[in-house]
């Protein structure tokens, strides 16, 4: 496929913005996008994630800043000049075309000679291994199968730029993660540009190049899947990467990027997102994965067992210490309900930012 | 102490048989319904079929000999058609544009209810009203003339504009509820679907939008046919009920109310209904050709 030959070089939002009212959903998003990438836009619900996505797409207008490809302005064009494939959250296909008849629908606007269309759409179905179901209507096909469709319609016409809008979201968990890898697949093999839009940072992590996170409107930290998960810059960013564990307290000591914060009657130890001072107020934040049950040593805190889950490979509980705060946490062994514990934090992995 | 036989179950009570047949408390509320409809439609009609049969003179088929025989009377059925099927396909034209265009309003309500107003209003008072708008003095000729458009009144009344005007005015609310209906229930997604992927609006029309609706649109077609068809008070206040706008239903009076033949009155109500039968029939065997599955874009 040529997909990957498409002539740009990149992809540039320049200070994007879109109200509604006084209200901005889109707060000068700034971003550039090299061709090829996979970009995933991630955030929590009503964060502007797919009001980005729909004012790329053109389906919505932006109220300040451009879309650039290179230096051609494409924020200005209706949706169906701006010639990019979409898949959408409940797919949308059309109900009444078979699947074939679906898949070429773009390449069908575009006056593509029959010939040439219908080889396309053959080898649109073998990329998204549907091969022998080109006569059923959508409503015949499983969910997966749909996003498939989908999928196969948004690529086949060549776009250089793939938008997806949750596309995993109406699918169970294994079909979930089966498309996932196959989402992977079809980039890999294609190299078409892609921006991703999820709230799932699973998704976000697996399959992108970079991810841009967004809260109300703007981006907060753009990096690549392992910058994000294991350096976010912000207290809210590490939320959403699955640092649950959040302990309030002083600063007692700073040893380069290692800070102590006296957290009632212990000191832990993190490493530093901001830049504190000792008797500043902060927050050590840490994964549940990082915070182990064991013996009382170093990096440690005392807590109460409150719940406790089986996991198959361990155990993941929740512990409440002298002070109220609640900690998540995982054991190798199930510990009692109300029993005193103490959970290690490992420093290198615990993150100390400003409060 | 005695020990009891075990209770045996493989009888079902009465209530359990007639509930596996789909049979409930909640059935008998169907009876009055049932009644009511035998009493006023299904008896009345095979009344007026059998009267039909059995005219005043001549053998049981004298009534539709006489009608097919006879120009004043089997004219009527063109002149109906005449009117009926340029006023729906005009009054669904109208509304399909308009239905687009309030989909995508927040205040919806207000415009429909402006629109929906003249059905509460009657034919009869819309047709009074239209006679002075539409008549020789009315504001519209004199507005015209004012503007020096036409010199003379135009002859909108008491012929078959009258009546073209008044079926519109009153059938265009029903019509366009109806296609509103089925225009907002099409996914919003396969709009935009077909807009990223290429299509230029009419091309979304064409090629999504339009085969989506047909099935919708061929229903709003017979009911608001079948509306139109039975026109009665509109044809005799605005029209020529004597010439152009002589429409089938002032046939069946005439032979009712002023012949006294009720025989052949019903049978003229009976080929009016067959004539709306083969129409609705043949829409919607047409319909049948289309996809007339969910108009979502998919799962959900």
């Amino acid at each position: 496929m040529l997909l990957a030959s498409s002539p740009f070089q990149e992809i540039r939002l320049d200070r994007m913005s879109r109200a509604f009212g006084s209200h901005n959903a889109l707060k000068d998003v700034s971003l550039s996008i090299r061709k090829g990438e996979f970009i995933a836009l991630l955030g929590p619900s009503g964060c502007g994630k797919s009001t980005a996505l729909n004012c790329i797409a053109g389906l919505l207008a932006t109220t300040g800043g451009g879309i650039f490809i290179d230096d051609k302005r494409i924020d200005t064009l209706k949706p169906e000049d701006r010639g990019f494939g979409m898949v959408f959250q409940n797919y949308a296909l059309f109900p009444h075309m078979t699947v074939r008849q679906n898949i070429g629908f773009g390449l069908k606007m575009r006056s593509v000679a029959k010939a040439e269309l219908d080889k396309r759409v053959e080898e649109a179905l073998n990329l998204v291994r549907l091969q022998g179901q080109g006569h059923k209507l959508p409503g015949q096909l499983s969910g997966g199968q749909q996003q498939r469709v989908a999928i196969a319609r948004a690529i086949v016409i060549e776009p250089p730029l793939v938008l997806m809008d949750e596309p995993l979201s109406n699918l169970d968990a294994k079909l979930r993660l089966e498309m996932r890898a196959e989402i992977r697949r079809i980039h890999n093999q294609l190299g078409a540009t892609t921006i991703y839009v999820t709230h799932d940072q699973d998704e976000a992590l697996s399959l992108a190049d970079r991810i841009v996170v967004l809260r109300d409107g703007e981006i907060r930290q753009v990096g690549a899947p392992s910058d994000l998960y294991e350096r976010p810059d912000h207290l809210d960013v590490a939320e959403f990467m699955g640092y649950r564990n959040r302990l309030t307290g002083k600063v007692v000591s700073i040893d380069s990027a290692r800070v102590s914060v006296a957290v009632g009657n212990a000191t832990l130890t993190g490493t530093a997102r901001d830049t504190l001072k000792v008797g500043d107020s902060a927050i050590v934040a840490a994964r549940a994965d990082d915070v182990e049950a064991g013996q009382r040593s170093e990096n440690t805190v005392e807590a109460v067992v409150e719940t406790i889950e089986y996991r198959g490979r361990e155990f993941v509980g929740t512990a409440r210490t002298a002070e109220g705060l609640e900690l998540v946490f995982h054991a190798p062994q199930t510990a009692a309900l109300g029993s005193a514990i103490w959970l290690a934090i490992d420093p290198a992995r615990a993150l100390v930012f400003g409060a | 102490m005695a020990v009891s036989s075990p209770p045996i179950y493989d009888r079902l009570s009465l209530r359990q048989r007639l509930a596996l047949r789909g049979i409930d408390g909640v059935t008998i509320l169907v009876l009055p319904a049932v009644l009511f409809l035998l009493a006023v439609f299904v008896y009345p009609f095979i009344y007026g079929l059998v009267l039909s049969f059995t005219p005043k003179e001549g053998g049981a088929f004298a009534n539709y000999q006489k009608f097919f025989s006879d120009p004043f009377l089997y004219d009527t059925i063109l002149t109906t058609l005449w009117l009926a099927v340029p006023v729906t396909v005009i009054s669904i034209a109208l509304a399909l544009p308009i239905a687009f265009r309030v989909r995508l309003m927040t205040r919806q309500r207000l415009l429909t209810t402006i629109l929906v107003l003249p059905v509460t209003l009657g034919t009869v008072l819309v047709a009074e009203g239209l006679l002075n708008y539409l008549g020789p003095q009315g504001w519209f000729s004199r507005t015209l003339m004012l503007f020096g458009m036409i010199d003379r009144p135009l002859k909108l009344t008491n012929n078959y504009w009258g009546v073209f005007s008044s079926l519109i005015i009153t059938g265009f609310p029903f019509t366009f509820l109806l296609t509103l209906s089925y225009v907002t229930g099409i996914d919003p997604a396969l709009e935009q679907a077909a807009a990223t992927h290429g299509a230029k609006s009419w091309q979304r029309f064409r090629f999504v939008l339009l085969p989506l609706l047909v099935p919708g649109l061929a229903i709003a077609f017979c009911l608001s046919f079948v509306q139109a068809f039975a026109v009665f008070p509109s044809a005799v206040l605005l029209g020529a009920p004597a010439g152009p706008t002589r429409v089938i239903s002032i046939a069946a009076y005439q032979a009712a109310f002023e012949q006294y033949d009720y025989s052949m009155a019903s049978a003229i109500a009976m080929i009016m209904a067959t004539v709306q039968l083969a129409i609705v029939v043949a829409i919607l065997a047409i319909r049948n050709l289309f996809y007339r599955g969910s108009t979502a874009g998919g799962k959900g």
